[in-house]
């Protein structure tokens, strides 16, 4: 590294720190006239006005594999330790829309999340918790209108009144475009798919989430803090355009979205960009929209992670950085927290390290006085002058995509994508060239690595027997029931219906994920990765 | 066009999505000099083989980060073979615990690079491999 004395402290962002913070610097930034107070707009020092005295944040670790007999009893573990809230991890073949059985799935059924091919699936994983007490998060994006609708399906079967129904899909499509990857149609109608998992929401289940604007595997995928949020909050305006077009009423659409963000890197930035998105979305909600009900202006958010934070060297660091991160977290106002744990750069979580991610979120708040006042860095000079700040740059990016033609398109010709691996490039190289610091990595390296994590072991007789339980399902059910819900579930694709209730009525008929998908394929198409460099 | 330079194919076999670590590599590689064709996501081994075949290239890099690399690897091999493409050496990058290098090897993978790998540490074994 070159030896140039003190130079400037830049973040990620591009934002420039200053070695001290007055009045004179917080004045020349904006000052505190657009804080306000909490629970009140534009919510920078959080949603609620007592914060966690009253509603300490959800525990709500990432959790799902193998069976639904399997991931059921891990359900059963983490909320016997504490976790309030679940968080589904779906196999590969299920969130793309495959069942167990296709060419495609060999070798991933259950691998890194639960097989799910039919709504039997949804009722084993799910028997006998509470949902109304259990708030659940299902991890599905490409196949969410199958996954929901067997979700749904499930608690209506158990007695649940729908209207009075909680929890959260991530539901979230265009940010699959740009990371993670798990689309299956085209941006289109991948939109009204979208649109149509609101409207149903904003009728039948108008207290559960339909969609969780994911910034997180932008920044997971080489984004900045900055770029997170700006185009989280791009993406969000995109999902309410397309909504509006349903002439549902805007409040009614605010209530439906929810954000999951990313935490590693510069504690201060983290913090800052999560008060500044508050601000911004709400402003965005109230200006742009007109959305009038303060529920519907409020950024509701799960943040925590931070995956691409974690290395594989000395993995045990990475149960330090979690716990900063879960500080973080809790220092930016977040609803609700998830960790990814130590061995995660390795495997899907132990029990073990499972429990440990918990445990870390349960000493900040019952040990170390997180819930003690709401947002204790409120009126620092350094903490608002960099919200005023991250602000400013958060908009530049999200006007400067309104200027080239707005998120869908940007994402549809894959320039989003293009810029995020750019960032993603130059991050490595620094990282490489020891420019950016990380401890075991680039610095402070241990010449004998410690031993491995324990592995997560992947039994393929548990995907035997998922393959089995489906054509036993398939052999026993109603077939000319069946054909006639798929073919209804097509037509209302080929035309302007919504799709939900037809696959409402497919998946209490069990049809599968693969054949719902199938159908609604034969509608709309495969997605065509528009590939840039 | 140059004929001396070195043609990779990266792809990502299978269905996991993760694909910053397989274009990071390709931008690493291109500024190399090598031309890279990338596949993009969710390629079956058959789609693999076939391009590998179509544009003729030196290498084939798969990227895994789903626990899926033996596999995935074992099959992407088995279809190169049957194209007649069994002298292309095959390397592998992503989520590789060191306990599976051996059996990776066992499967004929030429080289392979965990995430974090420099990327001249990946330009460097091609150009050798290639040489060679």
């Amino acid at each position: 590294m070159k030896q140039k004395g003190p130079g400037p402290v830049v973040w990620e962002s591009g934002v420039e720190v200053a070695s001290l913070y007055t009045e004179h610097e917080l004045d020349k930034s904006g000052g505190v006239e657009r804080v306000g107070r909490p629970g009140d707009f534009p919510f920078t020092r959080g949603i609620h006005p007592e914060m966690y005295r009253k509603r300490p944040w959800t525990m709500r670790q990432y959790s799902g594999f193998g069976t639904a007999r399997e991931t059921h009893e891990r359900f059963l573990y983490l909320i016997e330790n504490g976790n309030t809230g679940l968080n589904v991890a779906f196999d590969l073949p299920t969130q793309c829309g495959l069942d167990s059985d296709h060419p495609m799935a060999d070798g991933e059924v259950g691998r890194v999340g639960m097989a799910v091919d039919t709504l039997a699936d949804m009722e084993e994983a799910f028997a006998d918790i509470p949902l109304n007490d259990i708030t659940v998060s299902l991890t599905i994006n490409g196949a969410a209108v199958p996954i929901m609708a067997m979700y749904f399906s499930m608690a209506k079967k158990r007695g649940f009144d729908l209207s009075s129904l909680r929890g959260t899909a991530q539901n979230d499509i265009l940010k699959e475009f740009v990371g993670r990857g798990t689309w299956i149609y085209p941006v289109g109608p991948s939109m009204r798919l979208v649109a149509d998992t609101i409207e149903f929401c904003a009728r039948n289940v108008p207290r559960y989430s339909a969609v969780s604007v994911c910034g997180y595997h932008i920044r997971e995928s080489g984004a900045t803090p900055a770029q997170e949020m700006a185009y989280g909050l791009a993406i969000a305006a995109a999902y309410v355009e397309e909504a509006l077009k349903r002439g549902i009423d805007v409040n009614a659409i605010g209530k439906t979205l929810s954000f999951n963000f990313d935490i590693f890197g510069n504690i201060w930035e983290q913090v800052a960009k999560f008060r500044a998105g508050r601000r911004l979305y709400a402003r965005m909600m109230q200006e742009r929209f007109g959305v009038t009900e303060p529920r519907a202006q409020q950024m509701r958010m799960i943040a925590g992670g931070g995956g691409g934070g974690l290395t594989i060297q000395q993995p045990e660091n990475n149960i330090v950085r979690g716990a900063y991160y879960a500080l973080i977290s809790a220092l930016s106002g977040t609803q609700t927290m998830a960790l990814c744990s130590y061995d995660e750069a390795y495997t899907i979580p132990s029990e073990h390290a499972a429990r440990l991610s918990l445990r870390t979120m349960q000493i900040l708040m019952h040990e170390m006085g997180l819930t003690d006042t709401v947002d204790p860095l409120g009126g620092s000079w350094f903490v608002e002058s960099m919200t005023n700040e991250m602000e400013n740059r958060i908009e530049a990016i999200t006007k400067q995509l309104e200027a080239e033609g707005g998120i869908v398109e940007a994402i549809s010709e894959g320039r989003v994508q293009a810029e995020v691996n750019r960032q993603a490039f130059e991050r490595e190289r620094k990282i490489q060239s020891g420019e950016l610091k990380k401890v075991g990595v680039n610095c402070f390296v241990e010449e004998e690595e410690a031993p491995e994590v324990e592995f997560h072991p992947y039994r393929r007789e548990e995907a035997r027997s998922q393959m089995r339980r489906l054509d036993e399902i398939r052999s026993s059910r109603d077939a000319g029931h069946v054909e006639a819900a798929l073919q209804a579930v097509e037509k209302a694709a080929t035309g302007e219906e919504n799709v939900m209730p037809a696959v409402m009525d497919a998946v209490e008929a069990y049809a599968t994920v693969g054949e719902i998908c199938s159908a609604l394929e034969r509608v709309f198409g495969r997605f065509q990765e528009p590939v840039r460099f | 066009m140059s004929e001396s330079r070195i043609r990779v194919l990266v792809a990502k076999p299978g269905l996991d999505g993760h694909d910053v670590g397989a274009k990071l590599v390709c931008r690493a590689l291109m500024r190399a000099g090598m031309e890279v064709i990338y596949t993009g996501l969710r390629q079956s081994p058959e789609a693999i083989a076939r391009v590998a075949l179509a544009e003729s290239v030196d290498v084939v890099g798969l990227s895994v980060l789903s626990g899926a690399h033996l596999p995935l690897c074992e099959k992407v091999i088995g279809k190169l073979r049957e194209q007649g493409l069994e002298e292309v050496p095959v390397i592998v990058g992503g989520n590789i615990p060191s306990r599976d290098h051996a059996a990776l090897a066992g499967l004929g993978v030429a080289g392979v690079f965990p995430t974090g790998t420099p990327f001249e540490a990946i330009a460097d074994f091609v150009r050798e491999r290639v040489a060679s």
